[in-house]
């Protein structure tokens, strides 16, 4: 295990943040010309390079936030950033059911008072083969289950994200049967490095990266790390997703980042991580084989990808 | 109505209006101001306006059948060629740019993805199509012949839609507009060949 308990260390929001509003006063005052609305983020990135594995590099607080996918804002890659204004996720809450001791809703803010939010730098790996290393805000979906008491008849978990069509406009086309769905296994789920995350660069989750509260599974390809959840389901079979409803001759329940396994459409061997010039191999596990491996070992993962 | 006259003064306005977007897609790759993933973006862009001019000339062909508008076709060699340079800009920011001369890899794309087949052939349609695009060319073939030869505009067409359908992932309202497009345009023109003319007009 890499990412444990040693590497915890105190959210930096708060800190962050302050920092964000000086300096946005600052520039204000500078003012005109050159005004980046992204400046004032690249301060200070030095504090996540001790999580950086060797060969990464972090990427930008812009490139994170206008290139990606998230269709509820619309099936290009730069309209979450450009449709996602109208987003307003204060006050969120997350309703548990299913096989649960006892079906509840949780304020957001109870749950963040019952964790521990911890820096989490990743790799994330688009099933469109490129990829990126972000620094994440965060904690274990192990915690957040716990205080679901699930049942121990409970195999599997579902997600939901809203299902707001007035403030995502991508909901009114139907590119995808909302709201959108993913899903883990249980030993997934409960695995140390799956994370909610609630911020990224030390700041409060973008709504076009799924704001207030999304999912974060590095070992698995961007589409199951599911965005602005709203409720959160424990069940005892195998949970529908959106994209393996879609199409599930090319996206699969698992849908682990698997090299030797390609799309149907194109190949998965290979990478381009943003910002960088020539393509990259891809690793199995997205890299985070120590960690998961052994969750997979009695499966065929050619079968089950 | 429409004289030649006008459409030929007009084409240099029209050889600067397409060439331009290739110019500034390039200058913007080079002063890093297409995006954060400027090479798929490049090659998407050259992609897309290559079908669209591809399109364009079907498009031209089928106005020509009008009598007011004969003369558009003095347009339509310029649209091919140009819709040749940006495929040919295309194709060759996959082989140099996405896939960096890794031929190995790219033969095997090409010969295992269906939707970058389709795109290849599409393309390999459009060589014979530029280079017996000049007068002294249709002389040599014969217009009988040089006609026969271009209709390879409409598979290559199709195959380029096609290819362009298969790589989006969900919303496939674009590429199937453009696909519907040309099969209208097939058929209109089809409809035309087994119509007697009197019956036509």
């Amino acid at each position: 295990m890499k990412i444990l308990s040693s590497e915890i260390t105190p959210y930096k929001t708060y800190l962050n943040r302050r920092k964000f509003i000086k300096g946005s006063l600052a520039s204000a005052l500078l003012a005109t010309v050159s005004f980046s609305a992204f400046a004032n983020h690249d301060n200070d990135t030095s504090i996540y390079n001790k999580y950086l594995s060797e060969n990464d590099k972090l990427n930008s607080y812009e490139e994170i936030t206008t290139y990606n996918n998230f269709y509820e804002f619309g099936t290009h890659k730069k309209h979450p950033h450009l449709n996602s204004g109208n987003f307003n996720p204060n006050p969120w809450s997350i309703k548990i059911d299913g096989l649960v001791k006892k079906p509840q809703t949780f304020d957001l803010e109870k749950i963040l008072s019952n964790v521990t939010i911890e820096d989490r730098v990743y790799r994330l790996r688009c099933v469109e083969a490129w990829s990126m290393v972000i620094p994440w805000q965060g904690f274990q979906l192990s915690e957040l289950i716990k205080m679901a008491e699930p049942l121990s008849s409970a195999k599997y978990i579902q997600f939901v994200t809203v299902f707001r069509p007035e403030e995502m406009p991508g909901q009114n086309k139907r590119t995808i049967i909302w709201p959108y769905r993913e899903g883990l296994r249980m030993d997934e789920a409960m695995n140390p490095l799956t994370i909610l995350a609630t911020g990224l660069y030390g700041h409060e989750m973008p709504n076009q990266n799924g704001a207030p509260i999304r999912l974060v599974v590095p070992w698995k390809y961007g589409f199951k790390s599911i965005k602005s959840i709203v409720e959160i389901r424990f069940l005892d079979k195998q949970p529908e997703t959106s994209w393996e409803t879609l199409a599930p001759w090319e996206y699969g329940f698992y849908a682990n980042v698997n090299p030797g396994v390609d799309h149907p459409r194109w190949s998965q061997s290979t990478e381009r991580r943003i910002g960088e010039f020539k393509r990259r191999e891809t690793l199995m596990f997205n890299g985070y084989q120590e960690e998961v491996a052994h969750l997979y070992k009695d499966l065929d993962l050619k079968k089950f990808y | 109505m429409f004289s030649k006259k006008i459409f030929d003064h007009s084409k240099p306005f029209i050889f600067l209006l397409i060439l331009f977007p290739s110019i500034l897609w390039v200058y913007q790759f080079i002063n890093g101001n297409l995006g954060v993933n400027p090479i798929e973006r490049i090659m998407d862009e050259f992609g897309l306006m290559a079908l669209r001019l591809i399109i364009l000339t079907l498009v031209i062909s089928s106005i020509a059948h009008i009598k007011a508008f004969k003369s558009i076709t003095t347009f339509r060699r310029m649209i091919g060629l140009f819709a040749f340079y940006y495929v040919s800009l295309h194709f060759s920011t996959y082989i140099f740019l996405d896939h960096f001369l890794d031929l190995q890899f790219i033969i095997k794309d090409i010969i295992k993805r269906p939707f970058i087949t389709f795109g290849f052939i599409s393309f390999l349609f459009l060589i014979p199509l530029a280079v017996t695009s000049t007068n002294s060319m249709v002389k040599k073939l014969g217009f009988n012949l040089w006609k026969k030869l271009h209709y390879l505009i409409y598979p290559a067409a199709i195959l380029s839609s096609m290819h362009f359908y298969m790589l989006v992932r969900a919303n496939k309202s674009e590429p199937a507009i453009y696909m519907g497009i040309i099969i209208l345009l097939l058929l209109y023109r089809v409809f035309k060949k087994i119509t007697p003319r009197q019956l036509a007009r």
